[in-house]
């Protein structure tokens, strides 16, 4: 790779150690747990036993192993198995429409603020300043509160986490992308800024954009499953992870288990996401060591 | 300098004047507070009078301007539920917030700098490894899980401390860690990783090298390099004294600034919510703005070229 800044590496790194090859074992552990969380999202109406509105008043409240309701079943007797794994894909979706947003967005001004600079680039600057002083729990809160929460916007304002990681990483690379000589040879010969940024620039920058995006991804799933916890984010009867946190925790006494199964599925998919974005960073990454 | 001062110091006002018209702008937008208030089967005339009382008859810009003027003036409007003024309804939380954290914040800062830095200085060691996997644990935890999981255990299980409510200092054990463990984490994860940043580096080589004391070598040498980025993220934790407890004073029913967001802000209590979003984004702004000036005082490079 070839989009290291003079500046930003160490440039007396004096031993490099020949790196392992195996894959560590924490993180082949996290790429597992991923790889079922993905599965179970996208079979979620094939492997649910049940529906998941679909109650069973005589079984409420069934603890963990009962037959037919493995992990047991919540207050209104609907089976917390078949919930969790709808969680799972509403949770999974959000997140990855939030972070796709997110990134396009961010990149893109990161971008503009490199080809015009000036104006435009204390304007992207003046928009971080801005998301900087308002947390962003705060400001979704202020926003679903009062508009309401529906699905599309709940996925349009998690897009906007993060943005300005992206915006600040894209713009310092395009800067020193340009100042490498490939970017100007391309002008030179007479290319649009648009085919220099989206076919040169671009995928010199990519490896850094998708390590950050790794690191944005838990991040948005647990502002997701703040919001709904709070009540302010997925709507029953639909439910996500922090959704049925939310509501299992009026049966923290009684029922446990409703809140655990969710809680221990956000705990396990964001720390897999975690080691496998930190191993991805240490392998992609040239800018960090 | 004086130039970078008051260039940094108009951007925090902008920045405050441009949370002042989202809020604004994203409240009055969202529909007709005095629909919510009323309820559904109040008479017109009532409404148009309740609209009348609080100037929601006027054309949004005029609105916009006498809230402005208004706030320059100190006047943070009234409650439009009870009739107090917003300010005080504010302020009156704050020290509820604040004692939950501020020893949170101690937490953070005693436990997670020192343990980053110690796993810095003992890399690969079992030690090491140990802090960088409860870091992670600590922050991909999520607040409310972690509160829950600690009331199971200590409140039902071990019946040890209340499980939520406000009175003595017992109640407040819960939250307070609730708060810290996530930003004990993120505190380790970055001394670590800064302190490593720079043992790397040829001077602290070429300082050992000499016959420096290893003892001053990491504290005259290597600390005060690493704490750029430890600033940044303790400048973040200051910032967020206020907003940082939204989720916790939800699962412990404490009486802060955060349940009072949460309440006005399905009351569309207006006046109220932008008292919030203002007091929180002006104690972030400032907070922002002295670590940008911790910056220029810790690292003289940064005092030539605007910090962007």
């Amino acid at each position: 790779m070839s989009l290291v800044t003079p500046t930003e590496t160490a440039p007396h790194r004096v031993v490099t150690l020949p790196r392992k090859r195996r894959i560590p074992l924490a993180v082949a552990a996290g790429l597992g747990w991923l790889a079922l969380m993905v599965i179970c999202a996208v079979f979620a109406d094939l492997i649910r036993p049940y529906d998941i509105t679909q109650m069973d008043l005589s079984a409420r409240l069934s603890p963990p192993g009962t037959p037919g309701h493995w992990l047991g079943t919540d207050e209104l007797g609907r089976d917390v198995l078949s919930r969790l794994f709808q969680s799972v894909r509403v949770s999974l979706v959000i997140a990855f429409g939030a972070t796709i947003i997110s990134a396009v967005f961010g990149t893109t001004l990161g971008f503009l603020a490199a080809q015009f600079r000036g104006i435009i680039e204390h304007l992207v600057v003046m928009l971080a300043d801005f998301q900087a002083a308002l947390p962003f729990l705060i400001m979704s809160l202020a926003v679903l509160a009062f508009f309401g929460s529906s699905m599309i916007l709940l996925v349009g304002l998690m897009g906007f986490y993060g943005w300005e990681r992206y915006a600040r990483i894209a713009r310092g690379l395009a800067i020193s992308a340009g100042a490498q000589g490939y970017a100007a040879a391309v002008v030179q010969l007479g290319a649009t800024p648009r085919r220099v940024y989206l076919n040169h620039i671009l995928p010199n920058v990519a490896s850094t954009l998708i390590v950050s995006m790794t690191l944005t991804f838990p991040e948005i799933i647990l502002m997701e499953s703040g919001l709904s916890f709070l009540g302010l984010g997925v709507q029953p009867p639909d439910t996500s992870l922090g959704n049925m946190v939310g509501f299992g925790r009026e049966y923290l006494t009684t029922a446990p288990w409703i809140m655990l199964g969710p809680a221990v599925v956000i705990m396990f998919t964001t720390l897999s996401i975690s080691l496998v974005g930190d191993w991805l960073r240490d392998k992609l990454d040239p800018t960090i060591r | 300098m004086i130039r970078f001062i008051s260039l940094r110091l108009f951007r925090a006002a902008l920045t405050v004047l441009a949370v002042m018209t989202f809020a604004f702008v994203v409240l009055r937008m969202s529909g007709d507070p005095a629909q919510v208030l009323l309820g559904p089967d109040v008479p017109q005339n009532v409404i148009d009078d309740f609209r009348a009382d609080w100037g929601l008859d006027k054309p949004l810009w005029r609105q916009y301007l006498a809230y402005l003027g208004a706030i320059l003036t100190g006047d943070f409007g009234l409650s439009m539920r009870g009739g107090a003024p917003a300010l005080d309804l504010v302020l009156e939380r704050v020290p509820a917030t604040l004692i939950l954290t501020i020893p949170a914040l101690f937490l953070k800062l005693s436990i997670g700098i020192p343990a980053g830095i110690y796993a810095a200085l003992h890399r690969d060691s079992t030690i090491d490894r140990g802090v960088i996997v409860l870091a992670i644990l600590g922050f991909t935890v999520p607040s409310f899980v972690m509160g829950l999981v600690l009331v199971l255990i200590f409140s039902i299980q071990l019946g040890l401390l209340p499980s939520g409510g406000f009175g003595t200092w017992l109640h407040a054990i819960l939250p307070a860690l609730t708060i810290s463990v996530g930003g004990i984490g993120l505190l380790a994860r970055f001394s670590r990783s800064a302190m490593i940043e720079v043992m790397g580096q040829p001077f602290i080589r070429t300082a050992s090298a000499k016959g420096v004391k290893w003892r001053d070598v990491v504290w005259g040498h290597a600390l005060p390099n690493a704490a750029v980025p430890i600033v940044t993220i303790v400048g973040f934790m200051v910032g967020s004294l206020i907003a940082g407890a939204v989720v916790v004073e939800t699962i412990f029913s404490w009486p802060g600034i955060g349940r009072l967001l949460i309440v006005s802000v399905s009351n569309r209590d207006l006046a109220v919510v932008q008292c919030i979003l203002l007091l929180i984004a002006a104690v972030m702004v400032c907070s922002n703005l002295i670590v940008d000036l911790l910056y220029g005082w810790l690292d003289p490079r940064l005092r030539a070229q605007p910090a962007h």
